[in-house]
């Protein structure tokens, strides 16, 4: 009896903050994304039922912010992951100044989102005083200059997906060059003696050993993509609904709170539909991935 | 073979040729930063083609930057919340991570069960409530608020107990022959023995305050409370004027060098930790 | 400090749950261990040896049955009162700590009126590190020392607070063989030096035939002998206990008694008088065999491993259990490899006979039990 207690006390602090913060809210947000017309001054609402789903998914900013992420989601998770397992494999042949360009690579891991953001916004942003690094190296190259910060939506979002690979690919780097690592030498030794082409070592070899990691950062790269928020708040600032930059989770903290706020039972709709094309990407990947991944490596 | 010899020498120019490039572009947003930072204000703006040294340093900017905004403020605020969260937090998963890997308790495999399902749950999901909790709970812009939701970790009380499995059952029981208590053990024994975990779990715990931004922004409009990425998120929209430019960077050089100091002295225990945890996807 | 075991016995639920039955770790021990001897417990991985080690520290608590220190009942007492110094296979030292701080952590435990002085701690920390010689490594981490020192370093931290039991749960198991006869008698000394009664677990037969007072057999959980080592071994209660203890093991041999005698396949061997007609297990010591050209028993002849000293014969016969037949002979025994066969007489005394079913002993002849 003493013994059992004991543990539950040691369990005590964790289990109520949990609590408080974790498994009620889990709850709590499933109501509130039924109850309709809820009002947060008075915290009464009208009736139970999908409206708020319904408002949310009929909502054009919803809609923009839905097809905001999609593209990112599209576009930066492979370019993310194919680059860095081109950078992870030619860190792991080199041995001169492997440290150094580790350490290098993995800096954008280790800085404040929101301030790098600002410098990216500089770097790209076309103002009265002066076109911005980039533009001017587009100019050299012959190009017209273009407003990426305020001007047309596809600059603005092949900014955003610049600065998210950015932000992504230290983890990235990282876990695939620790993935190559672990790959034992025999294999190669094996394949020099056999003579083995290089290609067809790495599609041989190379490939389906590290195969489950990719699949890994495939999986987190979508659920990481699809939660995007302060990468674009840094580049288009906080109001994304002007800029045609919202992105979903963007979407939700905004209906909570802010200019637009003061609606929870939106914002839990919206959630949970988030939550849903979360979970139901990352089943399909793990069916993917159950089909064509090595096992047993 | 004397052509396998010369492909091998392009190809490794190719490879360094690429890394090259990648760390230029990692580094270039820092240089400009530090660069622009360094610029006075009027040399910035009449630069219509930007200068890749800046002619006339000055630490001006910096000046600025804690006086005309509340850098130093915001920049004391952040260390009070990420000493804070990260001390509790460190108390309140040792404490869990112990119960989990030491002690025999009827339904510890239930909540450990629960634990671990509950680590699939996106934070956006608690967030709404969280915030209306706090909001309930009248403790927007409090410190109190800012902390109470983020200190406990499923994930670190998970890859703590981990660790503590792996110390050995013996010497478990040699303490308990000779006396000692479980409490004692923990704090004399498995804490020492465990001290590269925990000082990983600590920095990845700090950087993640410290560059904490949502709930921040959620629960502070007053900006007596603001960290550092809010407040940067306040200078670029109110601050030094738009377009001071120049002040905005020094700021923002503020805000990264800890961490980058952090990251260079803990390279090893911060790259194998994040290797380890694979947070940040 | 002697200690008693009274009935104990110990049950685990099964590790597979769907399985109701319990698992007897232990089965209703009981035995005296008198005050300073070094006693053995000796059996096969799995025998309950050490459940019955935990069960006298108190890290477990017996399920059945009782555990006596001098008169004083601790059954039910926690481990840290019993007063207990526990050495492991693995040393378990703590890694983080240096040598002296290892040895005097048991002593920082104390509490209250038994609470000791720095000086009194540091005077008892170095007289059990004189001991074990090892008070010139006392700022050393565990890591920076060898098996043996790591072995001695556990001893000591054990011995420091004077327990009234020492308790050795396999110490010389990961050493390597020449540090384990070195440690083995190291631990035979310190025993006699601070006339500690001391439990040692082992599976090694030779380990514990070599420093106990009184050795102890156990398998699955019930004990089969207990007595000094050399009646242990020339008076085995039963075929297990025979195997168990020597090397080479004792041959054993399908067999029968037919009309007062002892037959190995057609050969009859010894003479069994009042022993009734049987099929028998007949075990003969490796040392039972006295190489003799007319001797009664042959064996076909597989080779000699030269010692020096003594001559061992291996050979095979088909109503062996064996593999092969181990027989150690005097140097000087004239046998030379290319013979074919070789005959033995055996030695009624370092022969036994056991039941077939049961494997208990049957006495014949001049054999009287001893234990």
């Amino acid at each position: 009896m003493k013994k059992n207690f004991k543990g539950w006390l040691y369990l005590l602090p964790a289990i109520i903050f949990l609590s408080i913060f974790m498994i009620y809210p889990l709850i709590d947000v499933l109501i509130y994304s039924f109850e309709e017309g809820y009002n947060f001054a008075s915290q009464t609402h009208k009736g139970v039922g999908l409206y708020n789903y319904s408002y949310v998914l009929h909502d054009t900013y919803f809609l923009q912010a839905l097809k905001n992420t999609f593209i990112l989601v599209i576009i930066t998770v492979p370019l993310s992951t194919g680059t860095a397992l081109l950078i992870a494999m030619a860190l792991s042949s080199i041995k001169k100044l492997r440290e150094l360009f580790q350490t290098v690579f993995f800096l954008p891991y280790v800085t404040n989102t929101l301030a790098v953001g600002l410098v990216f916004m500089i770097l790209f942003k076309k103002t009265a005083y002066s076109d911005g690094m980039i533009n001017l190296l587009i100019n050299f190259f012959g190009g017209e200059s273009v407003d990426f910060i305020d001007g047309p939506y596809w600059a603005k979002m092949l900014v955003l997906c610049i600065y998210t690979v950015w932000i992504v690919m230290p983890f990235k780097i990282l876990i695939l060059t620790g993935a190559l690592a672990s790959v034992k030498d025999d294999y190669y030794k094996a394949a020099k003696i056999d003579s083995t082409p290089r290609w067809r070592v790495f599609t041989r070899i190379t490939l389906p050993m590290i195969s489950p990691m990719i699949f890994y950062l495939v999986i987190t790269g979508f659920i990481g993509a699809f939660k995007a928020y302060s990468d674009a708040v840094a580049l288009f600032g906080t109001d994304l609904n002007a800029a045609q930059m919202n992105t979903i989770v963007g979407y939700i903290y905004d209906m909570l709170y802010g200019n637009s706020g003061g609606y929870p039972s939106y914002a839990s709709a919206a959630a949970l539909i988030l939550f849903c094309i979360v979970l139901t990407i990352t089943c399909i990947n793990l069916m993917v991935s159950k089909k064509s991944v090595v096992k047993g490596v | 073979m004397g052509s396998r010899k010369t492909s091998t020498i392009i190809l490794n120019i190719l490879k360094y040729l690429f890394l090259s490039i990648w760390g230029l572009i990692v580094l270039f947003p820092f240089y400009w930063m530090i660069l622009s930072s360094i610029k006075s204000y009027s040399a910035y703006n009449s630069e219509y083609v930007p200068k890749f040294i800046a002619e006339n340093p000055t630490l001006e900017n910096y000046r600025s930057a804690f006086t005309s905004v509340n850098l130093g403020g915001y920049f004391f605020n952040t260390i009070i919340f990420a000493v804070v969260t990260t001390l509790i937090m460190l108390i309140v998963i040792t404490l869990a991570a112990f119960a989990f890997a030491r002690l025999e308790f009827k339904g510890k495999n239930i909540v450990f069960t629960i634990f671990l399902s509950l680590m699939m749950i996106p934070n956006e999901l608690i967030i709404i409530t969280n915030f209306v909790t706090i909001t309930n709970m009248g403790l927007r812009n409090t410190f109190t608020g800012l902390v109470l939701p983020s200190i406990t970790s499923i994930f670190y009380i998970y890859l703590l107990k981990e660790n503590f499995e792996q110390i050995p059952d013996n010497l478990y029981k040699a303490a308990k022959v000779d006396g000692t208590s479980d409490f004692k053990y923990l704090i004399r024994v498995m804490i020492p023995i465990c001290k590269p975990t925990m000082i990983t779990i600590t920095i990845l715990k700090v950087i993640e305050c410290w560059n904490s931004f949502v709930w921040p922004r959620l629960i502070t409009d007053n900006p007596d409370y603001y960290l550092v990425s809010n407040g940067i998120q306040e200078i670029r929209e109110n601050g030094f004027g738009r377009e001071n430019i120049p002040a905005m960077m020094a700021a923002v050089v503020v805000i990264s060098v800890p961490l980058i100091i952090l990251f260079l002295v803990f390279r090893k225990q911060i790259m194998t930790g994040v290797q380890k945890s694979g947070t940040k996807g | 400090m002697k200690v008693v075991l009274e009935k104990l016995t110990k049950r685990f639920p099964n590790r597979n749950k769907k399985i109701k039955t319990e698992v007897v770790a232990v089965d209703n021990f009981t035995f005296e261990i008198p005050d300073g001897t070094l006693v053995g417990l000796l059996g096969p991985s799995g025998c309950g040896k050490s459940t019955t080690l935990n069960l006298i520290s108190g890290l477990e608590k017996p399920t059945e049955g009782k555990v006596y220190f001098g008169d004083t009942d601790v059954s039910d007492m926690a481990p840290e009162d019993r007063g207990v110094g526990l050495v492991f296979q693995n040393y378990a030292l703590y890694p983080h700590l240096t040598v002296k701080q290892n040895i005097m952590f048991p002593l920082q435990n104390f509490k209250g009126d038994k609470k000791l002085t720095k000086e009194v701690m540091n005077d008892k920390v170095l007289e059990a590190a004189k001991l074990v010689q090892i008070d010139m490594l006392m700022d050393r981490k565990p890591n920076e020392l060898s098996g043996g020192q790591q072995q001695r370093v556990a001893i000591a931290r054990a011995l420091v607070k004077q327990p009234k039991v020492l308790l050795l749960d396999e110490p010389l198991s990961n050493l390597d063989a020449r540090l384990r006869l070195q440690t083995r008698e190291e631990i035979r000394r310190i025993q006699r030096e601070t006339k500690v009664t001391t439990i040692f677990v082992t599976h090694d037969q030779e380990e514990a035939m070599s420093i106990s007072d009184i050795i102890v057999v156990m398998k699955d959980g019930v004990v089969h002998q207990i007595g000094k080592p050399q009646n242990v071994y020339d008076d085995p209660t039963n075929l297990f206990v025979a195997k168990f203890l020597g090397t080479p093991p004792i041959n054993v041999f399908k067999g029968k008694v037919k009309n007062h005698m002892i037959f190995i396949g057609n050969s009859a061997v010894l003479e069994a008088k009042d022993i009734k007609d049987q099929d028998v297990y007949v075990g003969i010591r490796p040392e039972g065999f006295i190489p003799d050209d007319n001797g009664s028993l042959e064996l076909k002849l597989k080779g000699l491993e030269v010692m020096g000293r003594d001559t061992t014969i291996v050979s095979t016969h088909e109503a062996c259990e064996n593999v092969e037949i181990r027989s150690i002979v005097s140097a000087e025994t004239k046998i030379i490899p290319e013979m074919e066969m070789v005959r033995f007489n055996v030695k009624p005394m370092k022969t036994f006979l056991f039941d077939i079913e049961s494997g208990e002993r049957i006495y014949f002849g001049r054999q009287e039990k001893i234990v």
